[in-house]
């Protein structure tokens, strides 16, 4: 069975590699390998008859071949025309990976008011006191066999902290660059830490720099402290090759605001899991996403919210268009703890299909234990609305030009809850170019990136 | 301007008009008139181009120029007018945006260079004030949250803002009350002019007595069952279509 091929090679590559991962990570991150190790053994890779995975099947991306590599590979980055870059137009501090890796000279960036924007890997040798209480305590490897791969293999990534009270005049962009004619199997790991009372504006970019086969295993840990507010946007923009699996686990503190969206432009398989944890009164929690497919694109959005505590909100807007054979899944749970009273949760997912082979599946699902509660939730896959097509045309508008307004006016509910101006712009003209045909690989990006 | 012989349209199989012959002429007011199932809409929605409708027989030429070949579109850039009996809702399109495309269009099929920011707002400023639907327009999306009688007078100023040369009302005068009715027909009539022409699509003779027609038809079961001047609608408002259905069915 395909499966069992897969799972064994995946197993060999990390017990072949052992000690390349282990000497080039430190120990406090080497010391969580073994146990996520074998809580990967018991489970694998998930196939169809996972529940969770029924709709994405991920046996064709991994049965792929693909380089890989444990080594830390040496580059130089020629900068000068990087930012030409569709999305590198905003006023923010960069910092570039590779394939998940960071790839700047300067391994740890200090900012004023002690925020620290460093490698992954550096920063768990530099500040392990950081490390020691909050790596490996939000992700779960026993539910997500695939974020246990991750903690198993991953050696490096980026790391963000932002001490009490403190805050940056520009948002911080991370720009994870796809590049290498052959593909590659990476693992990235993140570490975000958001103290009380600081705030911050961050936003994750997947970009491509080449074509090839890739696989993204992504795992994103963030605590946002108590009255801390973080504003957290990822825009995934690779290619039609690429496929990216990402597990972000969002754990809040008292009265903390987590304001987040996803937007899914391009790459060939796409699956975001969100896991939040409103892990004590008072917190704020907004999850956008959208999608917008084409081709034989497949992007799926998992989110699970758990209102352990009273007195929180969390909502949820997901919305997809699909094109051609494109396919999409949507799975929102919020589980609702018995001691959860006043909660409002609000969970929507709209979707679009624009052909008669595009596929949605949507699963809302409400758990709820708590009795004083506000919770909604809602799904439709529809098409364009005829009577407002048709009511554009008496007017004159041409059908292409119509639907354009209409999917736009769709999809941009989304985007206008962007809460960076600058960032928000960028992304509604992105959509436009997306749903206009024009966006594709980064073709105006010419920085070159040298492996040695 | 309008020519439309023996026309016959279906929809989902069923046959709603059953041979329309009509002729407008340029400057002429015709009103259609008849009770509710004789087709009114069907007619309106077939001669703007609505795909729903299925055209079985007959023709349509406008301005020497077969209608039935064009695309909805395409009818409207050549200066064809639908005033919407429920004009639709679009949350999220702007009302500036939306209209901007369309006047541009419409520019565009005329052969005219497309509007700048700073004209088209002028020329929305100056035709705003016709339907007294002031502020509600901008930073709004098409229609929405917007009144019954705030969507006829909205019908009304893109008439303004397109000019076109044929418009068709189809029951504008539904759902308003006597002052809405007022606005929306003096709009009509500060828009009308020597080359163009309307035909006014209406259940009640109310609205006739403010948009006076030089024609009145009665639509009946799919069919003009009768056609002449405006006394003809005074007579019909006396009388009532139970008079129509009588002459017509007693006949058979």
């Amino acid at each position: 069975m395909k499966i069992e091929k897969i799972n064994k090679e995946l197993e060999a590559l990390y017990s072949a590699n052992i000690k390349d991962i282990n000497d080039y990570s430190s120990t406090t991150i080497n010391k969580h390998r073994e146990s996520a190790f074998n809580e990967f053994k018991k489970a694998g890779v998930p196939t169809k008859s996972n529940e969770d995975y029924k709709y994405t099947d991920l046996i064709p991306t991994f049965e792929k071949d693909y380089n890989v590599t444990f080594k830390p590979i040496e580059v130089q980055i020629k900068t000068e025309n990087l930012f030409k870059c569709d999305v590198v137009r905003l006023d923010a501090d960069v910092t570039l990976l590779s394939r998940g890796r960071y790839i700047e000279e300067q391994k740890i960036k200090e900012f004023p008011k002690g925020v620290i924007v460093a490698s992954f890997n550096e920063a768990a040798k530099k500040y392990p006191e950081i490390f020691e209480k909050h790596y490996a305590k939000y992700g779960n490897t026993k539910s997500n066999s695939l974020y246990a791969l991750n903690t198993a293999m991953a050696q490096d990534g980026i790391f963000i902290y932002f001490p009490k009270n403190s805050y940056t005049e520009k948002p911080i962009q991370i720009i994870n660059l796809l590049l290498d004619v052959k593909g590659f199997f990476y693992n990235t790991r993140n570490l975000i830490v958001i103290e009380e009372s600081a705030e911050a504006n961050l936003i994750f970019c997947d970009d491509s720099l080449s074509t090839g086969e890739f696989l993204g295993n992504t795992a994103t840990e963030i605590y946002v402290g108590k009255n801390a507010k973080l504003n957290f946007y990822k825009i995934q923009n690779e290619h039609n090759e690429s496929n990216n699996i990402s597990s972000t686990y969002i754990y809040q503190d008292k009265d903390s605001v987590f304001h987040s969206g996803v937007y899914s432009l391009l790459g060939g398989l796409i699956r975001n899991n969100f896991n939040i944890d409103l892990a004590a009164e008072g917190c704020e929690s907004d999850l956008y996403g959208l999608s917008l497919v084409d081709k034989k694109q497949h992007t799926a959005n998992f989110v699970h919210v758990n209102h352990s505590k009273s007195h929180c909100n969390s909502n949820q807007l997901f919305k997809t268009i699909l094109d051609d054979n494109a396919t999409g899944a949507f799975s929102g749970k919020v589980y609702v703890a018995k001691d959860a009273q006043q909660t409002n949760a609000d969970q929507t997912n709209r979707n679009i299909l624009l052909t008669d082979s595009a596929k949605m599946s949507t699963k809302p699902q409400l758990v709820i234990y708590a009795d004083d509660v506000k919770c909604t939730h809602g799904a439709t896959v529809g098409q364009l609305d005829e009577d407002a097509m048709f009511y554009m045309r008496a007017r004159g508008i041409r059908q292409k030009e119509a639907k354009m307004l209409l999917m736009y006016a769709f999809a941009n509910e989304c985007i206008s809850e962007v809460k960076i101006d600058a960032l928000r712009e960028n992304i509604q003209d992105l959509a436009q170019r997306r749903l206009n045909g024009e966006l594709s690989l980064c073709r105006n990006c010419s920085a070159r990136v040298v492996n040695v | 301007m309008l020519k439309i012989k023996n026309l016959k349209a279906e929809i989902n199989g069923k046959e709603i008009l059953k041979g329309i012959n009509l002729e407008i002429k340029e400057g002429e007011v015709h009103a259609i008139m008849g009770p509710n199932g004789s087709g009114k809409s069907t007619l309106s929605a077939v001669i703007a181009g609505n795909e729903n409708y299925k055209v079985t027989e007959g023709e349509i030429t406008y301005q020497g120029i077969n209608l039935l070949e064009l695309p909805v579109e395409e009818r409207a850039a050549m200066g064809i007018f639908l005033g919407f009996q429920y004009p639709i809702e679009i949350p999220g399109v702007s009302m500036v945006n939306f209209i901007k495309t369309a006047v541009n269009e419409q520019r565009k099929a005329q052969g005219k260079e497309p509007l700048t920011a700073a004209q088209f707002l002028k020329l929305m400023r100056e035709k705003k004030d016709l339907v007294e639907i002031g502020e509600k327009l901008t930073n709004r999306s098409v229609n929405e949250g917007f009144s019954g009688g705030e969507k006829k007078k909205n019908e009304i100023f893109q008439m303004a803002m397109l000019e076109p040369k044929l418009a068709i009302l189809d029951e504008t005068d539904s759902g308003l009350d006597i002052d809405a009715l007022r606005i929306v027909a003096n709009g009509v009539n500060k828009l009308k002019k020597p080359d163009t022409s309307t035909i006014v699509i209406t259940h009640y003779q109310r609205l006739l007595d403010f948009i006076v027609p030089d024609i009145v038809h009665i639509l009946y079961n799919g069919r003009i069952v009768k056609t002449a001047g405006k006394e003809l609608a005074l007579t019909l408002e006396e009388k009532g279509y139970d008079w129509i259905k009588e002459q017509v069915d007693g006949k058979k």
